[in-house]
């Protein structure tokens, strides 16, 4: 066939190169409305759900149990379940029916309930009810701050300058699984030094993660990840009573805590039970409900570019944030994973939460560049801000984060990377030399950092574990070479453990460690007029640009 | 194994021997493969041949002076557990765990099964070369250096592009899992030229 140069040139573009399929519902290739799903239904008999979307009790899985035993609000069901879906969904975007009328019925439902409601939305009706329906009021957003070398000057210095930027969370791991301990401390000092009460935390194996919380090295969690089917949690390693288990584990430390699922895991981990993505992470949502838990990361996550491969994966991703939100939990929404080639459409992806706002737009914002994110990638990263900030000035939204201006990100991320220099010296850690801190300074990447005796930090990790270094250390060190205001800082985050406001359904805090959190900053959007809104001196934030034409002095 | 043994021309058998037990020689690195590798599978998500990757793993290790034992997971296509269940059997403690789509780890017997000494998880990225170099950092701890990491490979596009692939190969793993089975410890028979 003689080839049409408009043909030619489509298959060239970057959205070709990305990767697609068609559904395949019998493994459970389908992102949502598969034939294959239940039905939503429920039973109770003797206070006690003895039947649930079309299984009996005696067929009950782990998962099954848990969601009835403790994730549903029995006294209620039957009159949720008795209500039609179109009628709930339609009272999603009725701007007169009140976001808790909603909660009230969700909670009472089943995970194929919710997903028969949310199946009746299209994708703007998703969007205006996530609107609604997300728990704290003032959206925020989060940061990773990670690179391929572990180099934990260089993460000092990123983490201040997303704190420094607006991100009221920063998220790090580990390129080499040793190297967590100076990679959490890095991060803390950096976030610290950015902004007072930025929440920081290093997403590990559970073990080593709640042990970095448990030491005061990390402020909060959320790598705990839930699965929709019996056997992809059990190869985990996991049952839903014993992740019930971490969940309080940190509770009792007062640390603040999220799980992560989210659609496509458990066809990545081939076991789907041949149920959609959705009802899958409906069941998640349920599992971290009836666990206790204050919040989900949930979006796909790491699995976005197989479920964006199948139709309806956008909408999807929104509908599985929403069901979150409709069971009254914290949504840190995704947007966090590099899913195509094509600017279009990672653009657009975002904007299905950016322009609704969640509780964090972003699980993951990539505060360095994607050639450094240990997590794979982001969909946004540092190359990305003047478009972010310009998509807010463009619409009027708030995405959680301000333009900052060269000069102070040098200055904030010199004072971080000194900082550093000063607590790993008086921890007696292997030395952060002076050239390492302007390199972190000025450096796009790693690549740009001098390189460090990997092999000796590795050994000094472990020992500092060994010796038993906490949190209170690292305040004392900072008190102690003149850094009290950075030693301040850090008590107050290990006070708030104690405090336990920050336990409160997602909870962030301002820079006098007030909790903004949907008890005390609750969402009560109805309508134009109401919910969030941008005051002037956000505004003014938000609409800064350095590069604007001052049209009165032209 | 050496590299003569390996010609294109051989045909390369995966034959069961017995039930894998755990060997107390200090100077030996498990590779533990999992349920569809080497049979149902051939082939790595980029299409290295299955026998490539276990030559240059066995070449590395033995580089290093150590020898291989081989053990077949067949109960889990989960890394973490083949790994984990790897370095148990292994007279260092130490093994190395892969999937057919090319995705290894170096794993200690101490360590819980999710937590690993060094972690391969992009596996488009993964040529002859770095399993060469897994195989002689996995040999390094087993001799009780702390060698320095393999370096870090990241491509952030390329999940766009493997993911689906990489979730059909899972499926395919996943479903010559055979439940109960105890692992199994193999020979890699390498037969030359003949046809079988």
């Amino acid at each position: 066939m003689k080839r049409s140069k408009r043909f030619e040139m489509l298959e060239n573009r970057p959205i070709n190169m990305d990767g697609f399929s068609k559904e395949w519902t019998e493994v459970g290739l389908i992102a949502m409305e598969s034939p294959n799903d239940p039905k939503p239904n429920i039973k109770v008999l003797n206070g006690k759900i003895v039947e649930l979307d079309g299984k009996k009790r005696e067929t009950f899985d782990s998962i099954d149990f848990f969601i009835s035993d403790y994730g549903i609000n029995i006294d209620f069901t039957e009159e949720a379940m008795a209500i039609d879906s179109l009628t709930v969904a339609r009272m999603m975007v009725d701007i007169n029916v009140p976001r808790e009328e909603i909660v009230k019925i969700s909670t009472a439902s089943t995970p194929a309930k919710l997903v028969e409601i949310v199946s009746h939305l299209n994708t703007l009706e998703i969007m205006m009810a996530q609107t609604k329906m997300r728990a704290r009021k003032t959206p925020a957003n989060q940061a990773h701050a990670t690179n391929i070398e572990d180099n934990p000057v260089l993460i000092a210095a990123d983490a201040a300058e997303a704190a420094y930027r607006g991100f009221s969370e920063v998220e790090t791991t580990c390129a080499v699984a040793r190297y967590a301990p100076f990679n959490a401390i890095a991060l803390l000092l950096g976030a610290q030094t950015g902004r007072a009460g930025v929440l920081n935390q290093c997403s590990m194996e559970e073990a080593t993660e709640l042990e970095l919380g448990m030491r005061g090295f990390t402020s909060y969690a959320e790598t705990l990840s839930v699965y929709g089917t019996e056997a992809v949690l059990l190869d985990g390693g996991d049952t839903p009573w014993s992740k019930a288990f971490l969940a309080s584990a940190y509770a009792s430390r007062g640390i603040k805590m999220r799980f992560t699922s989210g659609t496509g895991s458990e066809v990545l981990m081939g076991n789907s039970e041949g149920k959609s993505m959705l009802y899958l992470e409906s069941k998640c949502l349920f599992l971290t409900k009836a666990c206790g838990v204050q919040g989900t990361q949930n979006g796909s996550i790491n699995c976005s570019p197989l479920v964006v491969a199948l139709p309806n994966g956008f909408r999807t991703i929104a509908a599985e944030n929403l069901i979150a939100s409709m069971l009254g939990i914290e949504v840190a929404s995704g947007n966090d994973t590099a899913f195509t080639h094509s600017d279009i459409r990672r653009g657009v992806k975002l904007a299905m939460q950016l322009i609704p706002g969640t509780d964090f737009i972003t699980s993951g914002y990539g505060g360095i560049p994607n050639c450094d994110n240990v997590f794979a990638g982001s969909n946004t990263d540092c190359d990305d801000y003047d478009d972010f900030y310009t998509l807010q000035r463009d619409m009027k939204v708030d995405g959680g984060i301000k333009p900052i201006r060269e000069d102070e990100a040098i200055y904030i991320r010199n004072k971080a990377a000194k900082v550093c220099q000063t607590v790993f010296s008086a921890l007696g850690l292997p030395e952060v030399t002076d050239e390492e801190v302007e390199a972190a300074v000025y450096a796009y990447s790693c690549k740009d950092m001098p390189k460090r005796n990997k092999v000796e930090d590795m050994r000094a990790a472990s020992q500092l574990m060994s010796d038993n270094i906490t949190g209170f250390d690292i305040v004392k060190a900072l008190y102690d070479n003149g850094y009290e205001e950075i030693a301040e800082r850090v008590l107050n985050l290990l006070k708030q453990r104690v405090i336990g406001d920050y336990l409160h359904t997602s909870a962030i805090f301002n820079e006098k460690y007030e909790v903004m959190s949907a008890i005390n900053d609750k969402n009560d959007y109805m309508g134009p007029g109401t919910g969030y809104v941008i005051k002037s001196d956000r505004w003014d934030e938000i609409k800064l640009k350095e590069n604007a034409l001052n049209p009165e002095n032209f | 194994m050496t590299n003569n043994h390996m010609e294109k021309s051989s045909i390369y058998i995966f034959k069961e021997k017995e039930e894998f037990k755990p060997s107390y020689f200090q100077d030996e690195v498990v590779i533990a493969l999992s349920p569809a590798f080497g049979r149902r599978l051939k082939e790595t998500i980029v299409g290295i041949p299955h026998v490539s990757v276990i030559k240059e793993l066995t070449a590395g290790i033995e580089e290093e002076g150590l020898k291989v034992r081989y053990v077949k997971v067949y109960h889990s296509s989960d890394l973490a557990v083949i790994s984990s269940i790897g370095s148990k059997l292994s007279g260092s403690g130490i093994s190395i765990g892969i999937q057919s789509r090319g995705t290894t780890v170096i794993h200690q017997k101490d360590l819980v099964p999710l937590d690993n000494l060094e972690l391969f998880p992009q596996s488009p990225l993964y040529d002859e070369k770095i399993y060469r170099q897994i195989g002689k950092n996995a040999a390094k701890y087993a001799k009780g250096e702390i060698p320095n990491p393999i370096d870090i490979l990241n491509d952030y596009m390329s999940p766009s592009k493997y993911q689906v692939k990489s979730a059909l190969l899972h499926i395919k793993e996943t479903e010559q899992i055979i439940k109960g089975k105890k692992p199994v410890e193999i020979d890699i028979i390498v037969e030359e030229g003949g046809i079988h």
